[in-house]
């Protein structure tokens, strides 16, 4: 794929950004879990702000809170402070096979997300079904399905409903090759100009897709304007 | 003002949405698609209350008058149902759908209404499927006053569902509401009112058990049914107002576990 136009295109999108008022904002967050011996902090006043058509990426060590903050921004939880607005609508955090009921099948897990956001489930399940490649497997329960299996449905079934914003929680490192072109198409060039929050512990994917990126640390979250800038903080006082 | 009205409308819409998708889905994981499905929702307690009445029937167990006793097992035990199995299916029902709390509009109290949406259907149905079957081969009168049973069914329905969020959202908070949820619900059975008619205890006892919510439901069902055959006492103002408690207390409770909640 041609990384270059991906990046202009990216570059206007992230200038309209600038005038769409459809915006997720945190501000002042904190998010505290309990645990055994008090509560754990997983990260203090964390202020963010992604508008319409931008990509950024989230790095962080293992355990930095990475997911919790993509959970966040879904609304799967809530922060023990501060708030999360968002003016667009927002996807759920895609990861490798999240989000089904392991004892339906295929096809009712797509009926399921069709009829919670509305959508006509037939026309869904033929797309699932032709994006998948999992042909009569769409009609066993997911959880006889192997890994590969249940990531290349979590994929097609998140491309389903047309979000303005998607979470990508290193979900494109799925299947061979072929199929990973063909999520990267889906995602990144017919839906280029949706918003996208991306974690990845790949530099390159980072690099190639995302203009901005920010860095968990330490309990803070370190902005930067260039994913370079990202990387170049990353190594020097993570990695 | 019309903004509000406009969100409120788009909210209506979303959560009617969810719960259909959550009806649906539990409808397919409990029953699947295997030999008669979704017909076991009303069959299964349909073959209970059979069983029961057949069985008291032949025992001729009236308790203390010359009640028709068809209708009278029929009643007790399809309103039994109705309130005793709806806590079951609200305890512990959260964990299986934390998969799917990952999308933002499916809330706790959306999974909370799927189930008891499923559970009412599944009894009413019972209900009125055997009351039909009865009445059709002569073996139970038609009801006396059609609107009455309604109401009363509405009321046991009401204060079953009130009391399953109460114990459900319980159970999310302590493993011990599950253990104690099911000897309890045996040892509430004889005194719910489904195996006697209040009239016919001692003063005494009248006075202790009126303090069940549920034994007012059954009585107003049972003068509804045959109500010109004996004297029934019932007070369903109590009623409401010990079932809107448990309401309110499952409601307060729900906020807790719904903050609580991590999706998987």
């Amino acid at each position: 794929m041609n990384v270059a136009v991906l990046n202009s295109t990216a570059a206007t999108a992230a200038a309209n950004a600038q005038v769409d008022p459809r915006r997720i904002v945190m501000r002042n967050v904190s998010k505290e879990y309990p645990t055994q011996h008090g509560n754990a902090t997983i990260f203090e006043d964390v202020n963010l702000e992604i508008g319409y058509g931008e990509r950024v990426g989230i790095l962080g060590r293992n355990g930095a809170g990475k997911s919790t903050m993509i959970r966040l921004i879904s609304g799967n939880e809530l922060p023990t402070r501060g708030s999360v607005t968002r003016s667009m609508t927002v996807s759920w955090p895609l990861a490798l096979g999240g989000g089904f009921q392991g004892s339906l099948t295929g096809i009712d897990n797509i009926r399921f997300i069709s009829r919670i956001y509305g959508l006509d489930p037939n026309e869904k399940i033929a797309f699932v079904e032709d994006f998948s490649e999992l042909g009569s497997y769409l009609r066993e329960p997911v959880k006889n399905y192997s890994n590969g299996m249940r990531a290349r449905l979590a994929f097609a079934i998140s491309m389903v409903v047309d979000f303005e914003c998607f979470l990508i929680d290193e979900v494109i490192a799925v299947g061979d090759q072929r199929f990973r072109d063909k999520c990267t198409e889906e995602l990144f060039e017919k839906r280029g100009d949706r918003a996208m929050i991306i974690i990845s512990h790949d530099p390159e994917f980072v690099r190639s897709f995302c203009q901005r990126a920010v860095v968990i640390h330490d309990r803070k979250v370190h902005h930067f304007d260039t994913t370079e800038g990202a990387y170049h903080f990353y190594h020097e006082h993570i990695a | 003002m019309k903004q509000a009205t406009k969100e409120l409308m788009t909210s209506l819409t979303i959560q009617r949405r969810v719960i259909y998708a959550l009806f649906m889905r539990e409808v397919m994981t409990r029953f699947g698609r295997h030999n008669i499905g979704f017909l076991w929702l009303f069959v299964e307690p349909m073959i209970f209350t059979l069983g029961i009445t057949a069985l008291w029937t032949a025992m001729k167990s009236i308790h203390g008058s010359n009640l028709p006793i068809t209708p009278f097992a029929l009643t007790g035990y399809s309103s039994v149902l109705l309130w005793r199995n709806m806590p079951v299916r609200t305890i512990g029902a959260i964990p299986p759908n934390l998969s799917l709390m990952f999308h933002r509009n499916v809330r706790v109290m959306d999974i909370y209404i799927a189930r008891l949406l499923l559970e009412v259907a599944g009894a009413t149905m019972s209900f009125i499927l055997l009351s039909i079957l009865f009445i059709s081969i002569g073996m139970v009168d038609p009801p006396e006053d059609i609107l009455k049973v309604a109401w009363g069914w509405f009321m046991l329905a009401y204060c079953g569902m009130s009391m399953a969020l109460m114990i459900g959202t319980l159970s999310e908070q302590s493993e011990l509401v599950d253990k104690i949820w099911h000897p309890l619900a045996y040892l509430i059975f004889p005194i719910s009112g489904a195996g006697f008619i209040v009239e016919a205890l001692p003063v005494e006892a009248q006075k202790y058990v009126l303090y069940i919510p549920m034994v007012h439901g059954v009585e107003y069902l049972r003068e509804g049914y045959f109500g010109s055959r004996f004297h029934a006492i019932h007070d369903l103002s109590y009623m409401a107002l010990v079932s809107t408690g448990m309401l309110l207390f499952g409601l307060v409770q729900m906020r807790v576990v719904a903050r609580e909640v991590v999706p998987e």
